[in-house]
């Protein structure tokens, strides 16, 4: 099997027809490939979220990641950025769909794009895949413990995020969660709430939460990493993504 | 978890970062997972100056145990002090 890839930072335009950076990992087969756009976590634009976006071509997909601190800190170190970012209160939501919009946009104008883009998202980026997936035409979305989907974030925190679980009517594809049981942010009772919003809302989508595991059990260089999850999760994404990306 | 909460304050004084001393203005501190720290979650207070861009930045990153120590190890000698220094 050919198994070639490249990978390289590119930049594409985003919210606001902003040029931004994102990084930008394909298969080099001749296709035709789906998509999905990788949305980092609050620690930033890192070499494992890189790392993640090059797991995707190597899986046959075209995957771009959006640098979303790239307006704070062009240029900055991952760990500068997110402090930058954090300091002015994250990032806009009408902001990131509009970079997600551009990077999805970006995949589905390459040549060996089968025009099927999928998004996903980790911790912070897990609410921003599903804001995203409510807001955009795309085909999957995953969201990977993504805090304040459902319930008030506490008084006084500076970033501008609420509740967006009203928004469960207006998904526009599935939506794969995957979640630790151990995690207050997501908690257990706000993805069953998620849950039943979606039930509700007649939105297909799967949920599954592992023992063992709290918040960020996907990030290899971190404690919170659980490898057994993590390799389920994985396995969950290639099954959901293949159904509903590939071909 | 990302617990999103930040203390922000204007400080005075300088830090020296990977270019060298700079001006300090500001300074955040906040509970979170750290980038480098081996734990979960960490006090974590970054020393800045925006004016200079966000590479404009000491951080640190310490346990939980380890920042009260430090909060009272500043406490302590601050009240230490001569009369009339401080």
């Amino acid at each position: 099997m050919y198994d070639a890839m490249m990978a390289e930072t590119i930049r594409f335009t985003g919210h606001g027809g902003d040029l931004i950076e994102g990084y930008l990992a394909r298969p080099l087969g001749p296709g035709p490939s789906g998509a999905v756009v990788v949305i980092h976590h609050m620690p930033g634009y890192d070499a494992e979220t890189k790392e993640i976006t090059r797991t995707f071509a190597v899986h046959g997909y075209l995957a771009l990641c959006p640098n979303l601190y790239y307006r704070e800190a062009p240029g900055a170190s991952p760990d500068d950025a997110a402090a930058a970012a954090r300091a002015q209160g994250g990032v806009p939501d009408e902001r990131l769909v509009g970079d997600v919009g551009g990077a999805a946009a970006y995949l589905r104008a390459m040549p060996v794009s089968n025009g099927k883009v999928g998004v996903i998202g980790y911790c912070s980026g897990g609410r921003q895949s599903f804001l995203a997936a409510a807001s955009l035409p795309l085909d999957a979305a995953v969201d990977c413990y993504g805090a304040f989907i459902v319930g008030t974030p506490p008084e006084g925190i500076p970033l501008k995020v609420g509740p967006i679980v009203h928004l469960a009517r207006d998904l526009s594809c599935p939506l794969l969660g995957l979640f630790g049981a151990d995690d207050q942010h997501p908690s257990p009772d706000q993805v069953a709430e998620l849950d039943k919003a979606l039930i509700e809302a007649g939105k297909e989508h799967e949920f599954h939460s592992y023992e063992g595991a709290g918040h960020a059990f996907f990030a290899v260089n971190r404690p919170a990493y659980r490898p057994e999850a993590a390799m389920d999760g994985w396995q969950k994404i290639w099954d959901f993504y293949g159904r509903h990306l590939a071909g | 978890m990302c617990t999103y909460l930040t203390e922000k304050l204007d400080v005075e004084g300088s830090g020296k970062g990977t270019a060298g001393w700079f001006t300090l203005s500001q300074a955040t501190v906040y509970l979170d997972h750290p980038q480098h720290a081996p734990a979960e979650h960490t006090l974590n207070i970054d020393f800045l100056n925006p004016q200079q861009g966000p590479s404009a930045r000491v951080a640190v990153e310490l346990t939980a145990q380890s920042a009260r120590a430090l909060a009272a190890a500043i406490e302590s000698a601050l009240a230490s002090a001569p009369p009339g220094l401080v």
